[in-house]
């Protein structure tokens, strides 16, 4: 290449170059002094700053959750329990495209939409990098299906998670409960920190009443995690400390046989142990299966539950409130003696009927043609409906109301279930409270046979029976007889027991009357003697749920069965010296006496001459 | 002791001097060379987490461009003078090449696959832009004219018009810087760059309008990283960390959690920098930026012993091109500029960028071994 050279100037040139090398050179260094005071101010000045959020950044602290206490019945046999299962577990952080692989999955392994709505739900409250899961309970098939395609699904993976289970699950429904996951409400009222590593809380039963000693304390590991949130080592661990175990006093052989008496029937039953309150047996059918809340039942399923018309999740020997009839006798009885308005061989005459003086209308007797010249006892064991007309009449509402609310009635047993109901016990003040209407003379008549305003919880009823057979020591209902965790055992303690005024010839004479009930020659209940080697005290009741109409016959075969009468029956054995107290109530079953009767009589004879029934079968797949 | 070889050159008496003369290396040059390839090897043995593959390959690839820069120290300067204008032209072409048919990386077009390696032909622009416009001036008698200024201008625009449009932005402002570099030291007046200054700065607006989203997402983020934690600004934040809890002596060597538990990204390549502070601290900045002074130093010694014009103007060109290279990585890593993918010169894991490196050192060795010796 040829060029013309200008004519130059070396040495000028070479000036010129020197003083721009000179001018860069301190450039630089001006430069160079910058980099170094932003790096002071970074690693000296921001030093702590940074030191510490270079720690946030890669020290995660992780929740261990504990695990939830056992819940026993009283031999010890396992109600509840935790037991390894599968699930399908996703780290949202960890998946690209989370859509499309929530997509894939569900095709593959044929989840629900409503699962994964509940999945995206639980994801929006979980911390970063957590494991959240989507399906609980995979089975091998489906372990096996996803295992193979595993490498293409980053993020996913099956996990081993203790998932509980009841074993008798229709048989403790009721009393046990359940837990399921926790939602949006409850997380807002419980301890976050205790709560971090749980996806479970109790629902229901003993498992929401005990639930802060059922769950046990969280623990915490310091993880040193990268930025993908994997763990890669352990710091410092504060171990979980596990939830305690809880013995019931509840008798599973007994809860079954209850059950099974029950079959088909829509009603509940509670048994009693006398002399500490323990709860033997608390049954509501139809009852369900518990299992399928704790790993998410289906909407359709829920659905089914919830309008089934039998209303199975309805807890009826809790929440159950149901006139008395004629079960309430007894109890009339006694305070007719005690107030001292009848003595136990004072004779009424009974045609029939009833009416009060000015008045047309006839209080009839179950019996049209009357029960003719009866004492209280045969008041009570043929259950003269005339004689407690009289009796409540004379007596007066308020004292009735006085005298029934020391065996509890209107007022809940406080046992340890959430949702317990008060039934109602009437008087002229709450009349005038909550209806803002004069007492009626009529409504105490009705009282006096247990109809009316007057309302029954099944668990009332029974607690009632034990303080009758208690000779009026109140008996306070409870189902758990002990906790026990790593350090302590607590036993139930019967809180300050009441004793009501009462004379004892009088309890006696009542028991006799009840004894008669069953053994007396004319007992509204005496197919229930029929093999028993022990005496029982008892009495049968039939709640109307539709009234019928003066001078109308009530037609049980012609009647809904909705409308039919409820079937009541409250008892104790052995009467001489009472162990347990029993409450039937068959929803629309018709005779006490007929159908809620044998069903006692199976509980009393289970417990007082035990025969193993569940002992090592499953009864529940 | 210093003995006078062959009339030309100085060497010191050595075994190792003998050998290193007969390569064309200038001692301290490649001794300050040496020393920061070591603490590559050192910080990349950590910021990779220990993987040595990782270790050969950087091995291999500072040995190649080693060989490269040798071949080149051995190259007369004159034949650098004499093909400046081919060697432009064919890098021109080469980038309308890449435009047309080069290769989509990383969402830029900056590759050509030559079949057996692939090219990246914007690096080889970064030397043969200042080599033109080295060539061009030294035409002339210095300072250069404003007819010269123009068409300089056009040589220095063509290039970075065309790789910025690859989109490769730091590249393309490293070219300009580089030709713009040779204006400065070809005596450029005061009152030119001023003016030019003060009509780049009256341009921001239009450049800002003519800016990708990316691009002003950057700037943005440098000026505000808090305000997208988890997104743009997370690199910033994750980087200032690292740097920030290295505090005075640094975790120490292999002690740096930030990269090794992968909460900074690009931590062997762009942000090496800031494993090195985590680790060494500091001090261990200090050593650093003292090391990169002393190489500078040296070129601007070697620039200002050169014996024509164009050598002078290249070699100072080249300089201070690797100074831009050191401020722009460090000053993104630190966080006073934005974002831009320049590695931090000599230390980070990659090849292209040490080839196109270890070259200038090449010509620079080439520019001052070649000299003819003037008695004084």
């Amino acid at each position: 290449m040829v060029r013309i050279y200008a004519i130059k100037d070396p040495l000028a040139e070479n000036r010129i170059f020197l003083s721009r090398v000179v001018a860069i050179f301190i450039f630089i260094l001006f430069v160079m002094i910058g980099l170094v005071a932003r790096l002071i101010y970074l690693q000296i000045t921001g030093y702590e700053h940074y030191s510490t959020m270079a720690k946030s950044n890669r020290i995660k602290s992780l929740p261990l959750s504990p695990t939830r206490g056992i819940i026993y019945d009283r031999e010890g046999r396992v109600l509840a329990e935790n037991i390894p299962s599968y699930s399908l577990e996703l780290v949202p952080e960890q998946i690209k495209d989370l859509d499309n692989t929530l997509l894939r999955l569900q095709a593959l392994l044929n989840i629900s939409d409503e699962k994964i709505a509940q999945f995206l739900k639980q994801k929006k409250r979980e911390k970063h990098f957590s494991s959240i899961p989507l399906l609980l309970r995979l089975t091998d098939e489906e372990v096996a299906k996803f295992s193979v395609v595993r490498p293409y699904f980053p993020g996913v993976d099956v996990h081993a998670r203790l998932l509980r289970h009841y074993h008798y699950g229709l048989l403790t429904a009721h009393v046990v409960g359940y837990v399921g996951r926790i939602n949006e409400k409850e997380l807002k009222s419980l301890p976050v920190a205790q709560y971090r590593g749980t996806h479970h809380i109790g629902k229901m039963g003993i498992e929401k009443t005990y639930e802060s000693q059922l769950h046990g304390q969280t623990g915490y590991a310091e993880i040193e995690t990268n930025a993908q949130g994997r763990a890669i080592k352990t710091i410092a661990s504060d171990d979980p400390i596990p939830g305690a175990d809880i013995y019931l006093t509840l008798d599973i052989d007994l809860q079954k046989t209850v059950y099974d008496a029950l079959e088909g029937q829509t009603g509940a039953a509670v048994a009693i142990e006398i002399k500490t309150g323990d709860v033997l047996a608390f049954i509501s059918r139809p009852g369900f299966d518990p299992n399928p809340f704790v790993y998410g039942i289906s909407q359709k399923a829920y659905n089914v539950l919830q309008q089934s018309a039998d209303q199975p999740l309805f807890n009826r020997a809790l929440r159950g409130q149901y006139p008395p009839g004629s079960t309430i006798k007894p109890f009339l009885g006694l305070a007719g003696m005690e107030y001292n308005v009848t003595e136990f061989k004072h004779k009424l005459f009974c045609p029939g009927f009833y009416q009060l003086p000015k008045f047309k209308h006839k209080y009839r007797d179950w019996k049209k043609r009357g029960h003719g010249l009866v004492d209280l006892n045969d008041a009570i064991t043929q259950s003269c409906d005339v004689y407690f007309y009289n009796l409540a009449k004379t007596l007066g509402i308020d004292k009735i109301h006085d005298f029934l609310q020391q065996f509890g009635f209107g007022q809940k047993t406080g046992i340890d279930l959430v949702g317990e109901k008060a039934g109602l016990l009437p008087s002229k003040a709450w009349k005038r409270k909550n209806r803002n209407l004069p007492w009626y003379p009529g409504e105490t008549l009705i009282t006096g046979i247990g109809q009316g305003f007057i309302q029954v919880t099944p668990l009332q009823l029974a607690r009632a029976t034990a303080t009758l057979a208690n000779k009026g020591k109140v008996v306070s209902p409870h189902l758990v007889a002990r906790i026990v965790n790593s350090n302590y055992t607590s036993t139930h303690s019967s809180t300050a027991e009441t004793q009501i005024n009462l004379k004892k010839r009088n309890v006696e004479d009542i028991i006799s009357a009840m004894v008669n009930v069953i053994h007396g020659a004319r007992g509204t209940a005496r197919t229930l003697r029929e093999g028993v080697d022990y005496q029982i005290a008892g009495k049968t009741g039939t709640a109307q749920v539709f009234t019928v109409k003066q001078e109308e016959k009530y037609e049980e075969e012609g009647l809904d069965k909705k409308l039919k009468d409820h079937a009541l029956f409250m008892a104790f054995a052995p009467a001489s010296e009472p162990q347990i107290a029993v409450a039937v109530i068959v929803e629309n079953g018709g005779h006490g006496g007929s159908v809620a009767a044998p069903i006692a009589g199976k509980i009393m004879q289970q417990y007082l001459s035990p025969v193993s029934i569940v002992m090592g079968e499953t009864v529940d797949h | 002791m210093i003995t006078k070889i062959k009339g030309e050159q100085f060497y010191p008496s050595s075994v190792i001097g003998t050998v290193l003369r007969k390569l064309h290396i200038d001692t301290p040059l490649f001794i300050g060379l040496i020393l920061a390839c070591a603490l590559s090897f050192l910080i990349l043995y950590s910021a990779s987490g220990q993987n040595t593959t990782v270790l050969i390959r950087q091995a291999t690839r500072i040995g190649v461009a080693f060989v490269l820069m040798i071949v080149l120290a051995h190259i007369n300067p004159r034949q650098f003078y004499r093909h400046s204008a081919l060697l432009y032209v064919f890098g021109i072409l080469l980038l309308i090449a890449v435009l047309v048919v080069g290769l989509v990386g990383k969402g830029a077009q900056r590759w050509l696959d030559l079949g057996f390696f692939r090219f990246q032909p914007s690096e080889m622009i970064k030397i043969t832009t200042p080599m033109m416009i080295a060539w061009f001036l030294s035409g002339y008698s210095l300072p250069p004219k404003p007819k010269q200024l123009i068409l300089a201008g056009l040589m220095i625009t063509i290039p970075t018009v065309l790789i910025a449009k690859q989109p490769d932005l730091g590249t393309s402002l490293l070219v300009a810087s580089s030709g713009a570099t040779v204006l400065f030291f070809a005596g450029l007046s005061r009152r030119f760059m001023m003016a030019t200054c003060a009509v780049l700065a009256s341009l921001t607006p239009v450049l800002w309008h003519f800016m990708k989203d990316y691009q002003k997402g950057r700037v943005l983020t440098l000026l505000n990283p808090e305000a997208d934690p988890m997104g743009r600004g997370y690199h910033i934040i994750q980087s200032k960390i690292a740097i920030g809890s290295g505090g005075v002596h640094g975790k120490g060597w292999l002690g740096s959690t930030q990269s090794k538990l992968d909460f900074l990204p690009e931590s062997s390549t762009d942000f090496i920098f800031a494993v090195f502070a985590e680790e060494f601290g500091l001090l261990g900045c200090l050593a650093l930026l003292i090391l990169y002074l002393l190489i500078i130093s040296r070129c601007l010694y070697i620039a200002v012993q050169a014996q024509d014009t164009y050598n002078r103007l290249l070699a100072g060109s080249l300089t201070f091109t690797f100074f831009v290279y050191v401020f722009v990585n460090i000053g993104m890593v630190i966080g006073i500029l934005p974002v831009v993918g320049i590695p931090l010169p000599l230390i980070s894991y990659g090849g292209t960028s040490m080839v196109t490196l270890l070259a200038g050192f090449g010509i620079l060795m080439s520019i001052h071994t070649h000299r003819k010796f003037l008695p004084s």
